[in-house]
């Protein structure tokens, strides 16, 4: 991944025996709301490029464009300017190919179908067989850990639980890019913890691209491979920080130098892009 | 007056056993719950006849309800006759086809918003109208058996769940839409697994709206030409001959009936929308 | 701002009405038409198509009078009659009217003191609201005739009361459900607060329960208006009535003249609509005064 605005970052671990596959590209891509108070830059050239397997963390101050940088991958808007790839496919037919698996904040779970039937909703939509259902949902569900769920409602489980179940229902059909929209923004820190921790062990597991939204600088860097800082009005990339810290993360890895140097620059980061403001 | 004073008696020692349950303890039970108004109503009743007797009301003005539980055994063939053709015939068919149009209706009207935006107050203001007037319209149109009553019925239910529909069929959050969007969904898919399970409980307040409706409409359309039989008909013709108490028996029935389409529409609620919060309590 | 208003909310509605009216006319001449030919082939004529419509607009007792007909029939039947005629459709729907507002006032009244007492006795909650429920599954029309029949009997003369009582059994309930989830709507924290202040229990609610109620209480009052002059309308048709809205129907039945019924149906919706509209108006300047408007 790399940003090209600014070729001179260092690339460490561009190996060159391993060629990166780049899977999302934007070049230049504008993004103008046109509203009732006028114009609403959200995205302003915003390059960028996404590799296979990247876990991909957009941390900035709300208004920066970073939900709207999801939904222009997921072809849920479209850009005014610039291009955009997916595959060196356009974003609308990657989703015709059912290339993302979407989560929001809010689980989002539909009240009259089980944890079971919610995570087989899109298998039904793309129309697996019934066999292939019943395996991927018992397979997805063992992944969250919400094994000997199947049966219970959304509303019969807690929020972590659920926003679990709606990780399970993006992970069914095998989605190529999982887009995360502060998925863990409204469970408190013990829960939201404990959730980062199986979402590393998940993207290790099934080593997916993952594109990932956050508020919380611990989580982008515990979590990513990249760190890209964005700023407000309009909504552009600020820096891309590249996380030098092992794949390998026990949460103890929080406490350490190494971890707090990369939170210390991705703050910096957030400052210098006016991230602070109030 | 021993039944005046009894039957008062009676009421107000009801009314003391009720504010002790509902403050009891086991409140909240459900056999409780059921009781409480079970028994104002049987104290009301009571009240009622004590009342009646006591002073010596005329029949002609309120027969007590002894006299009309005895009516509506003594005439149950005809009570039951009127209500077939009343109820099932005129109200619940009409109800049936006036709800499926007003469905089909709303479904294609939601495929355009320009429609939707158009046809939704117009809806909610024509529900808001006495529609029952057109009753003598459709007797002229559809002549006087139960074909007239069921046109009124379905000329009555029709706005009010078409309105509700429509709305309904908008419940479905923009995520659940964009969720169903990135499965790339057809329009149907996601008509039949997201929006309309949405727009369930929507749809039933208008069909529970809509059991009344069709009842008032059946019976209504019988005062304007019917055969000789039919609740409306029954009504109207036993209020002239001053027999109040087979008034009231077919009132009772009518009641019984409105309460019971009313309790299975309720039913079926329950069980399709067992997963809406106002249910899971 | 204002053209956004108009394409998104007028131009879809006028449309609708548009077709509306043109649905209308094409049903006209469908329903009229066979009245038309049986009348040709009577007098040994053939029709052309243009004379067809002309005459299905024009009959004296059209199966469907088509709108402009309708509008004909009531202007004359309002401006070109003396408001105090037998005639005047003015005449007529003011009876209605008053049966109406004196539905309303009564159904308003005990929806609004039966919602107060529920909220705050149990007993009063669990026996009366069951039997609530069911009262307005019960066909109120199966009562009117008996009702008017009855009221004479002892001593209440005149037709206002029996419609007015009509009226208040179909507006009470919305009322009702209204009032009890306003007088609930304020929260937890809201009602401790009072508790802290040492607020007596009528200071509570006439200074937190009572106002919160008041969005509530609109909204239901115009479903109420609504259906009082429904239960008015309802309270003239099976009862034999001269006078009135629903007694216009009633005679336009009794005599064969569905330009009449249709006329006195229209002014029935016109007076529904004014009087929704007026509710409305009150609605947007009271909660406005108390600082609620949205
Ligand atoms: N559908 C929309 N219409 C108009 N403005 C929008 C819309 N969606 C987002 N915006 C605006 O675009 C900007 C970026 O929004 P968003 O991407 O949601 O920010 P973030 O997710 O970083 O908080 C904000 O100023 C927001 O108000
Ligand atoms: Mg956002």
């Amino acid at each position: 991944m790399a940003l090209m605005e600014k070729p001179l970052q260092n690339e460490q671990g561009q190996g060159a025996d391993c060629p990166k596959e780049t899977v999302i590209r934007a070049r230049d891509l504008d993004l103008v709301f046109q509203t009732n108070d006028g114009p609403v830059h959200a995205l302003k050239d915003v390059t960028l490029d996404i590799d296979r397997g990247d876990f991909v963390s957009f941390i900035g101050p709300s208004g920066c464009g970073k939900t709207t940088f999801l939904r222009v991958i997921a072809a849920l808007e479209e850009p005014t300017g610039g291009e955009i790839m997916v595959n060196d496919l356009t974003p609308d037919e990657a989703r015709r190919l059912r290339a993302y698996g979407y989560v929001f904040q809010a689980a989002g779970l539909y009240p009259w179908r089980t944890i079971a039937g919610n995570v087989k909703l899109p298998l039904e939509i793309i129309g697996f067989t019934r066999e292939e259902q019943e395996e991927r949902v018992k397979k997805v569900l063992e992944l969250v850990d919400l094994e000997g769920f199947e049966r219970k409602y959304p509303w019969q489980l807690s929020g972590g639980m659920q926003q679990r179940a709606s990780i399970a229902r993006a992970l069914a059909f095998d989605a190529e890019i999982l887009l995360m929209d502060e998925p863990f923004g409204a469970l408190d820190e013990i829960v939201r913890d404990h959730l980062n921790e199986q979402l590393l062990k998940l993207w290790e597991r099934t080593n997916k691209t993952i594109c990932f939204v956050t508020h919380s600088i611990p989580e982008a860097v515990y979590l990513s491979t990249h760190i890209v800082v964005m700023s407000p009005r309009p909504g552009r990339i600020h820096e891309v920080i590249q996380n030098p810290l092992p794949r390998e993360r026990p949460l103890e890895i929080r406490d350490t130098p190494e971890f707090l140097e990369v939170a210390h620059r991705v703050r910096e980061g957030l400052k210098a892009g006016h991230g602070y403001d109030g | 007056m021993n039944w005046l004073f009894g039957s008062i008696a009676f009421w107000v020692a009801a009314w003391a056993l009720n504010v002790w349950l509902a403050n009891s303890p086991w409140r909240e039970r459900r056999a409780v719950r059921i009781a409480i108004p079970v028994i104002f109503g049987i104290s009301i009743l009571v009240l009622w006849e004590g009342v009646v007797r006591g002073l010596q009301v005329s029949p002609v003005v309120l027969p007590p309800p002894s006299a009309i539980w005895a009516r509506i055994l003594q005439s149950f063939d005809i009570l039951w006759r009127d209500f077939v053709q009343t109820a099932i015939k005129g109200a619940v068919s009409g109800y049936v086809i006036g709800c499926t149009a007003a469905f089909l209706t709303a479904i294609l009207v939601d495929r355009k918003p320009f429609l939707r935006r158009g046809l939704l107050p117009i809806g909610n203001f024509v529900a808001a109208l006495p529609i029952v007037g057109l009753a003598p319209i459709m007797v002229n149109w559809f002549g006087f058996g139960w074909e007239s009553k069921a046109a009124v019925v379905v000329a009555m239910v029709f706005f009010p769940v078409l309105v509700n529909t429509v709305q309904g069929l908008s419940e479905a959050s923009e995520m659940q839409r964009d969720l169903m969007r990135t499965y790339a969904a057809g329009y149907w898919q996601e008509l039949v697994k997201l929006r309309l399970p949405a727009a369930m409980p929507f749809i039933f307040n208008g069909l529970k709206v809509g059991t009344t409706l069709a009842l008032i409409g059946a019976i209504v359309a019988e005062y304007f030409g019917s055969p000789i039989y039919g609740m409306g008909f029954r009504i109207s013709t036993e209020v002239g001959r001053l027999a109040i108490d087979m008034v009231w028996a077919e009132i009772a029935m009518a009641a019984l009936a409105g309460s019971l389409f009313y309790g299975l529409v309720t039913l079926i609620e329950k069980w399709v929308t067992f997963w809406h919060p106002s249910q899971r309590g | 701002m204002t053209g956004d208003w108009m394409r998104e909310k007028v131009l879809p509605v006028l449309t609708v009405v548009a077709a509306i009216f043109a649905l209308w006319y094409g049903a006209a001449i469908w329903m009229n038409s066979s009245w038309t030919l049986a009348q040709a082939e009577r007098a040994g004529k053939t029709l052309t198509f243009t004379e067809i419509v002309k005459d299905t607009m024009s009959q004296s007792r059209p199966k469907l009078p088509a709108p402009h007909q309708i509008a004909a029939e009531i202007w004359k039947s309002t401006v070109q009659k003396k408001i105090t005629s037998k005639r005047s459709l003015i005449f007529h729907g003011w009876i209605t009217l008053r049966a109406t507002l004196a539905g309303f006032a009564l159904g308003t009244a005990i929806g609004i003191l039966m919602a107060i007492a529920i909220v705050y006795s149990r007993t009063m909650e669990l026996s009366l609201m069951p039997w609530a429920v069911i009262s307005q599954t019960i066909p109120i029309v199966a009562l009117a005739p008996m009702i008017v029949v009855v009221l004479p009997k002892i001593g209440i003369e005149g037709r206002l009361i029996p419609k007015a009582i009509i009226s208040a059994y179909l507006c009470y309930f919305p009322v009702l459900v209204g009032m009890v989830k306003g007088l609930r709507a304020p929260h937890r924290e809201q009602l401790d607060l009072m508790k802290t202040y040492n607020a007596s229990g009528l200071q509570s609610f006439l200074k937190l329960r009572l106002p919160s109620s008041v969005p509530y209480l609109f909204t239901s009052l115009k479903i109420g208006i609504a259906a009082a002059l429904v239960g008015a309308i309802v309270g003239e048709l099976p009862t034999g009535a001269v006078r009135g809205l629903g007694a216009r129907i009633l005679i336009g039945d009794q005599f064969g003249n569905p330009m009449q019924i249709w006329a006195a149906l229209t002014c029935a919706a016109i007076l529904a609509g004014l009087l929704i509209m007026i509710v409305g108006l009150l609605q947007r300047i009271t909660l406005k005064r108390m600082g609620m408007a949205e």
